[in-house]
């Protein structure tokens, strides 16, 4: 009796099965360079989009390559990478020392390449009429550790602004976005106040800011575009003439043209020696460069100039041809 | 006096009744809040090309295809892993062993395994299955995992169904000369089957929602063929919904939405089967 009741729920489980459906076979004109294997790809949450939508795109051109991404995080990727479970990783961030030599420790060479532009956009609600602009000072004072407790009124940072509380809302400590904003306004990676409204969801930022009068928070770029009717964009100022007076907005432009500092970064992903020696993760990696700038700008992010991109692979190359033996 | 007592203790039984009723309501209010959000903004999305396409960068052409599949291919593998050690471990833990200190020890620590956070799961998964074992993140291994994330549950479910038994069946059985194991086979699990069936049911509903652990594990987010065999590397519902919400374009919020119907429904459907078995099954002393 028990043995059928076993079998009654397993049936449950295979009649879903089945009706799943069977995958979408693809016909493909079969060609002389057709590659198949896998290649695996790991890492960061915020360049996910990017590889996803080249993975995609992968897809129409090699279709027997099975392409597959993660989402365990810029450093939990790096753990894998560095033992050579992974081909590729997603990073919002450089490698850090250790990682790298976890990488060299298991005989793998690693080569950073730069695939998009973020930028990271400061905002406050729309109900803010104080706020036009902010200087990178500013902004210090506003984040850094030892604000804690003490600074926290609007009139605190510049005179003429109310007498009221500011409310922070910013990326998790655990984020790559949080050790670049830190290290560029704070002029520390990892260091902050702890008194701030954190999320690792962006979206749950864009609603925390967007209900609060007297909100301020960062993101990136894509989060104040999709939003941008609930939302009022800071032009900041680095008071740096050379990469532009005054205070400057982020935009498509002014992020690529790298005048809106420093809060603009690159997104990278890593490529390991060992992997790039099958053809289909170099063919891969050379997709990526050729197609990323036309792919960014689609999920969000901000592509970079050809020559950037020319200039990416040429350093691919160079390294194919030091590491790799054909 | 009694007048005033009496007076007393039914305001008592009254105000109690009507604090009942509100923690009643404001659960089934709550539940009913989110599934009408969820089916106003996802019911639209559902689709025939919304369950066989797979993950994209454009929100209206994407698909669960690859994540409907890992999370079936999970249920099965988990349920085949789980249930026959977990009655097992059960029918020893009230059949067989001495009720020693020993035993005690066993039961207390079952019990609270059951309340260990699941992240904690995933790293143990991660460095037995993936790497010791060399299985990777492929589904065995995220199978696995949650099989060990819902064995105390099973335990616990199955030992209090054979607790249910009435001793008396036990004693006629002997009493007509059957063994222990003939006992057990024959008259303790199918007087106990329905409380084993729901327990099972619910342990596998909880594995169905786990993404965390999985994630730990190795399971991946963009998936783009539907694994063909337990070694296949393999997303799940939970992550696909989980890395939709996160996205900037409310459009994927919606797929969200799309993606949380199904696995209801399936968790749903799991539930159906185990009233279904219960009542059938039920056995009247």
């Amino acid at each position: 009796m028990k043995i059928k009741s076993l079998i009654a729920i397993l049936a449950v489980g295979t009649t879903l099965f089945a009706s799943c459906g069977a995958p979408k076979t693809e016909e493909t004109a079969s060609t002389s360079d057709k590659l198949k294997g896998e290649v695996k790809i790991d890492g960061s949450s915020t360049v996910y989009p990017i590889s996803e939508a080249v993975a995609e795109e992968f897809r129409s051109v090699q279709p027997d390559v099975k392409v597959t991404v993660g989402l365990s995080g810029t450093g939990g990727g790096f753990k894998k990478f560095s033992r050579g479970e992974t081909d590729i990783n997603n990073a919002s961030r450089h490698i850090k020392e250790d990682e790298g030599k976890a990488c060299e420790a298991n005989n793998i060479h690693y080569l950073e390449l730069e695939v998009a532009y973020d930028g990271l956009s400061v905002v406050v609600n729309p109900a803010n009429d104080w706020v036009k602009d902010i200087t990178v000072a500013e902004l210090k004072k506003m984040w850094e550790p030892e604000a804690q407790g003490k600074i926290t009124k609007w009139s605190q940072i510049r005179a003429g602004w109310p007498d009221t509380e500011f409310h922070l809302y910013g990326a998790g400590t655990e984020s790559g976005t949080y050790d670049y904003f830190t290290e560029a306004i704070v002029g520390e990676s990892h260091k902050s106040r702890g008194d701030y409204t954190a999320s690792e969801d962006d979206n749950i930022l864009v609603q925390g800011v967007a209900g609060d009068k007297n909100a301020l928070g960062f993101f990136g770029y894509a989060y104040y575009e999709e939003n941008k009717e609930k939302l009022k964009l800071v032009p900041v100022n680095d008071e740096n003439e050379a990469n532009g007076a005054g205070a400057i907005l982020p935009s498509v432009e002014t992020v690529k043209n790298k005048t809106y500092a420093p809060l603009s970064r690159a997104l990278f992903v890593y490529v390991n020696s060992v992997a790039v020696d099958r053809p289909e993760v170099n063919e891969f990696v050379k997709f990526y460069l050729d197609n990323a700038g036309a792919l960014t700008r689609e999920v969000g992010f901000i592509p970079m100039s050809d020559e950037e991109y020319a200039a990416q692979k040429k350093k691919y190359e160079d390294f194919m041809s030091t590491h790799v033996k054909k | 006096m009694s007048n005033r007592f009496e007076k007393i203790a039914r305001l008592k039984d009254s105000s109690f009744k009507i604090f009942g009723m509100f923690c009643t309501f404001f659960g089934l209010a709550m539940l009913a809040i989110f599934i009408s959000s969820i089916f106003s903004e996802g019911i639209s999305r559902i689709s025939w090309d919304f369950i066989t396409s797979y993950p994209s960068r454009n929100p209206a052409k994407a698909g669960i295809l690859s994540a409907l599949a890992g999370t079936l291919w999970i249920i099965v593998i988990t349920a085949l892993a789980a249930i026959p050690i977990g009655i097992g471990a059960a029918i020893y833990l009230e059949e067989f062993s001495k009720k020693s200190r020993l035993g005690k020890i066993i039961e207390i620590n079952i019990t609270n395994l059951a309340g260990v956070p699941s992240i904690i799961y995933g790293l143990l998964g991660l460095e037995i299955f993936g790497r010791m074992m060399g299985m990777g993140g492929s589904i065995l291994a995220g199978s696995f995992t949650l099989a060990l994330l819902i064995l105390p549950i099973i335990i616990v479910a199955t030992r209090e169904a054979i607790k249910a038994v009435p001793s008396s069946l036990r004693e006629a059985s002997y009493a007509l000369g059957a063994s222990k194991w003939q006992t057990v086979k024959s008259t303790v699990i199918p007087s106990a089957s329905s409380g084993i069936i729901t327990g099972i049911i619910i342990a596998i509903s909880r594995a169905i929602g786990e993404a965390a652990p999985l994630i730990v594990v190795g399971a991946l987010a963009y998936v783009p063929f539907v694994p063909n065999s337990p070694t296949s590397e393999f997303t799940v519902l939970p992550i696909q919904i989980f890395n939709w919400v996160s996205r900037p374009q409310a459009a994927f919020l919606v797929n969200a939405s799309a993606g949380i119907i199904i696995l209801l429904g399936i968790t749903f459907l799991l539930n159906a089967a185990a009233v279904y078995l219960r009542i059938k099954r039920t056995v009247k002393y």
